[in-house]
């Protein structure tokens, strides 16, 4: 990776969670021992498997899982894209909205939300107490709300095909493995 | 007309000479040569009906790309297939087609076997620019052995062509126009109860994505077999229905 | 088998006939002036005129379309041997201050009289539509009286390829839209070896704002039926279709009723005129799609297939109707015919251009002091269309871009006022001559707004047959109306190019090729215009 700031300092990686089912952080996760190769190369400086709150600023790469899909994820988006030199849309669901944008198809969220919850026969008509964040009209992939610089589709991606990311990004040493929506 | 023993009209595709039929297209005789065209609604056995566009083919002397489906070939005919702008075109449709319905594939019966994601995959889609539409479609599940899932749809007609033109059924058409173009079955009932399907299952063989599929496949269980039509089209004149492997 | 008509007979008579009265009054009864009117006004005429008791000397005649709709309804009251008067904004009162007051009185209605030295009538030049607004559409006689099926008659006395060649000497050019030669496709059909021959007059006229091909259907039915004898006389067919769409109905009556008197006359059917010649003619009314004006998808309507496009080759010329060799021409172009039989290719090249001879009617429209249907040679510059023969902008507004050819043509910006409006000049601005419609666009208008609305109607109208423009058309309208809601981004435009040019590139027919020029073009000429938009900046100076 090209670094534009001039300091000899370690690549900052991050990766984050946004409307997804956690299913492409599981395939990071599956990296397994390479994961210490990463940490070799580059920091790990936020994201489900880091203890930090902000999203911190001066990000070499973040891959983004999920869709765009409430108030927190699009405030999220942005502030991910403002702090991040190269944003990743990590998995289906930030790809092409997935399953996550599923619900589009039910109708508006006031809509969609009675039919999952009020009309589920387990719930027994009850509507969720809990506050859900606000729902944004539509799920939406990543790249319609902020701009992306790269795309590693699939449901979710191999974790061989994480790992093509990062070595090429990182100017690691590896084989290349192909890419597939689903 | 029948064809002469051996290929005789000279083509030039991408640079390369080769022999077509005189009843070949652009397509067919580049497939037969092992050039390859990406192309999304032709299929062998059946009538060419030139909807996808992602078969667009410079042919020298013309003032605008043509379909490869459906170009006669002609002597000395010079073709380009792979241009930068052509490429272009061809990944900013298969964009618009994922745009226009709802491919899921991680939920999808054809995942891992469908032309479509191969599609993508060849064109270098990896993200699709253009709004999705989330067009809001209901399944239709009524038939005993099959069912259609309009979500996944791309309007190929492959379905309707082989239905009508090999089964002689034409249980299949195309309803409504421009982005509210739909498929039904017989005049719009559920295909369950359309009359004129022979259950022959044909037209769920050549269905190039998740959209018609075999009641009962789980995800990624489903596979079609498109050459299904070539063979039986062929068969009948040839006389090798005992040849088959995969019958 | 009914007699064979005498021209010369049913002209002099009808001569006769009018000579008999000391006044015609000409109402205009267009569907245009119908609809601001003209059926009452023609009634307190009429009324009128029983009333004074002047049934002799006062004949009251039904027209069709005078032109100037926009100040319909309108009247022509015309004195034997005198100098004709035209009134405009017709109501019952006015009606009848014709009678009583104009024809018996000799008074001057000023505020309603319409001065027919206005450009707007005087720099038009009328062959197509040459008796709209003037004959009385629904009689043969009128049409027999101003030399009607005369080139009927000369054309039976020569040979196919004779007739093929005065149309190639003439340089007529295809007036549906593409502009191409005449003589060529006749050529072509003539040509083509076959038992059965097609003719289909392409009637459908899917452009919102157009109504040439209305105009020529009703207010001249027979010059259509005559044109399309003549293009099925030089080409060998024997059975020709009118295709009008079924918003046209009075298009239709009329069209019906033509062909049943022309067919009592020997003028259509078998042995016409008591030659060899026979034809058959047929009506068949497409419903309201705008891709059925496409050749191909026309012809699947007639058919009675689901009217989609489909590839050429074959052309129609080739394989048309029911698999048989098969010419479509526009109304507009067949309705050109009868007078370049009668006379004669160099005073049709006497007018327009080299490369297009000849007039073109159009639907002048928009922000004009006047507008309504015109017809002018070919060439004529945008300025003096704009200007001279529209008035320009009412109300102290600027002329800012003119758009033709509708959702398949282009905006051309005031700056281009001395382009001449033919089909070359047109397409080389960027937009194309289309069927006719004209539209001018004042500086209150948003030029991306522009393009939405055709984009608008684009992606409703596509057949959907094939991808890119069944999709490309509603994700580019997308687009536009996010960028007119000042909520586009660089990102969207750069997409919004692409879309175009694929969408140009790929798509199977006319439609989907030209539904991006409306973008392509207003981006050629006001992208400063998207580009305010994306910065969230007004464009188009508001109303008022
Ligand atoms: C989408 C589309 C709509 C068309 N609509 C009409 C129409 O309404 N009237 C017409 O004459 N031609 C129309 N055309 C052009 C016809 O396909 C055809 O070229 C024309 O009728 C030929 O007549 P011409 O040679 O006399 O111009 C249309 C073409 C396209 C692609
Ligand atoms: S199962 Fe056979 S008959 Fe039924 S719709 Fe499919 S192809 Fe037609
Ligand atoms: S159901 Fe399948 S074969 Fe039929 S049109 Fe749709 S995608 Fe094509
Ligand atoms: S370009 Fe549009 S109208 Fe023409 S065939 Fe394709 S979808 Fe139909």
């Amino acid at each position: 990776m090209r670094r534009t700031n001039s300091a000899p300092s370690r690549p900052r990686i991050a990766t984050i969670w946004l409307g997804g089912c956690s299913g492409c952080h599981m395939s990071f996760v599956d990296l397994d021992e390479w994961l210490f190769e990463l940490r070799r190369h580059a920091d790990i400086v936020y994201g489900p498997l880091v203890d930090r709150k902000d999203f911190p600023e001066d990000v070499d790469a973040v891959l983004v899982e999920g869709s765009v899909t409430n108030t927190d994820n699009l405030e999220l988006a942005h502030q991910l894209r403002a702090r991040s030199k190269v944003v990743i849309s990590f998995g289906d669901c930030a790809v092409t909205g997935n399953v996550t944008a599923l619900r589009n198809l039910v109708g508006e969220p006031g809509e969609m939300v009675y039919r999952v919850y009020a009309e589920h026969p387990d719930r027994d008509g009850q509507m969720p107490s809990e506050v859900i964040p606000d729902l944004l009209p539509q799920a939406l992939p990543l790249h319609h709300v902020v701009p992306v610089d790269l795309f590693l589709p699939g449901c979710p991606p191999p974790a061989p095909r994480i790992r093509d990311a990062l070595t090429s990004l990182l100017g690691i040493d590896d084989t290349p493995h192909g890419i597939r929506f689903g | 007309m029948a064809r002469p023993k051996r290929p005789n009209v000279p083509v030039v595709i991408d640079g390369h000479e080769v022999m077509a039929y005189p009843d070949d297209t652009v397509l067919s005789v580049a497939k037969r040569n092992g050039i390859r065209i990406p192309h999304l609604c032709a299929l062998d056995g059946v009538s060419v009906y030139g909807g996808c566009r992602l078969c667009v083919v410079d042919v020298a002397e013309r003032h605008k790309l043509m379909p490869a489906c459906g170009t006669a070939v002609a002597e000395d005919m010079e073709v380009h297939t792979q241009s930068r702008t052509l490429q272009e075109h061809r990944k900013l449709i298969l964009e618009m087609i994922l745009a226009e319905g709802n491919h899921v594939c991680a939920v999808c019966v054809s995942n891992g076997a469908c032309e479509l994601q191969d599609l993508a995959v060849e064109l270098g889609v990896d993200h699709v620019r253009p709004d999705y539409q989330f067009p809001r479609r209901t399944v239709d599940a009524s038939h005993p052995k099959y069912t259609f899932d309009p979500n996944r749809c791309v309007l190929c007609t492959r379905c309707v062509r082989t239905c009508s033109e090999v089964e002689g059924a034409h249980v299949w058409d195309v309803a409504g126009r421009a982005n509210g173009s739909y498929l039904i079955a017989d005049l719009g009932q559920p295909w369950g109860e359309a009359p004129s399907c022979t259950w022959c299952g044909k037209c769920v063989a050549v269905c190039p994505t998740g959209a018609l599929a075999w009641k009962g496949k789980a995800v990624g269980e489903m596979r079609h077999d498109p050459n299904l039509v070539a063979f039986l089209t062929s068969a009948r004149d040839e006389g090798e229905w005992l040849d088959r492997e995969t019958m | 088998m009914a007699k064979v008509i005498d021209l010369d007979d049913v002209a002099v008579q009808e001569a006769e006939a009018r000579s008999r009265y000391r006044w015609r009054v000409k109402v205009c009864s267009s569907t245009a002036c119908d609809a601001s009117g003209a059926g009452p006004a023609r009634r307190a005429v009429e009324h009128s005129v029983e009333e004074q008791g002047l049934e002799h000397d006062v004949q009251v005649v039904p027209t069709g379309c005078m032109g100037l709709c926009s100040a319909g309804p309108l009247v022509r009251a015309e004195p034997r041997g005198g100098q004709a008067t035209m009134f405009q904004q017709v109501d019952p009162q006015v009606g009848a201050d014709i009678v009583e007051r104009h024809v018996v009185g000799r008074e001057d209605l000023s505020q309603h009289q319409l001065d027919e030295n206005l450009p707007f009538f005087t720099r038009q030049e009328r062959v197509v539509l040459s008796n709209a607004g003037r004959i009385d559409p629904e009689r043969i006689e009128d049409y027999v009286a101003e030399d009607g099926y005369r080139a009927l008659v000369t054309a039976l006395r020569m040979r196919p390829r004779g007739l093929i060649e005065t149309i190639e000497a003439s340089g007529l050019r295809g007036r549906g839209g593409a502009g191409y030669p005449t003589a060529k496709k006749w050529a072509m059909l003539h040509d083509a070896e076959s038992d059965q021959k097609y003719v289909v007059a392409n009637g459908d006229e899917g452009d919102p704002g157009a109504f040439m091909d209305r105009a020529v259907m009703e207010d001249d039915p027979h010059r259509v039926l005559e044109g399309v004898a003549l293009a099925a006389y030089a080409t060998g067919a024997s059975k020709a279709f009118l295709y009008v769409r079924a918003e046209y109905p009075r298009a239709i009556k009329r069209l019906e009723q033509a062909i049943r008197t022309a067919k009592r006359q020997r003028l259509l059917g078998k042995n016409i005129l008591e030659s060899d010649f026979s034809l058959d003619v047929e009506i068949r009314t497409g419903a309201g799609a705008f891709v059925c004006g496409e050749e191909t998808a026309l012809l699947a309507s007639i058919e009675g297939q689901r009217g989609q496009p489909r590839m050429r080759p074959p052309y129609p010329t080739e394989r048309g109707l029911y698999g048989k060799p098969t010419m479509i021409n526009n109304v507009e172009t067949l309705a050109n015919l009868p007078d370049i039989i009668r006379r004669g290719p160099e005073w049709f090249r006497g007018m327009g251009t080299r490369v297009s001879p000849g007039t073109k009617v159009f639907a002048l429209a928009g922000s004009l002091q006047h507008s309504g249907l015109i017809e002018v040679p070919m060439g004529l510059t945008l300025g003096e269309i704009i200007e001279e023969i529209g008035g320009g902008c009412p109300n102290g507004r600027t002329f800012k871009a003119a758009q033709t050819g509708g959702p398949s043509g282009g905006c051309v910006p005031a700056s281009f006022r001395d382009l001449p409006v033919d089909f070359e000049s047109l397409r080389q601005a960027g937009s194309i001559m289309g069927s006719g419609g004209l539209i001018a666009m004042d500086d209150s208008v948003s030029m991306p707004e522009v393009a939405r609305f055709y984009m608008d109607f684009s992606q409703d109208e596509s057949c959907g047959k094939c991808a890119p423009c069944r999709v490309g058309t509603l994700e580019m309208h997308r687009l536009l109306e996010r960028i007119c809601a000042g909520a586009g981004t660089e990102r969207d435009l750069a997409l919004l190019e692409q879309l175009t040019r694929t969408v140009r590139e790929t798509s199977l027919c006319g439609l989907g090729q030209s539904a991006p020029n409306p973008v392509a073009s207003t981006l050629e000429h006001f992208r400063d215009e998207y580009t305010a938009l994306l910065r969230n900046e007004p464009v188009g100076v508001a109303h008022g």
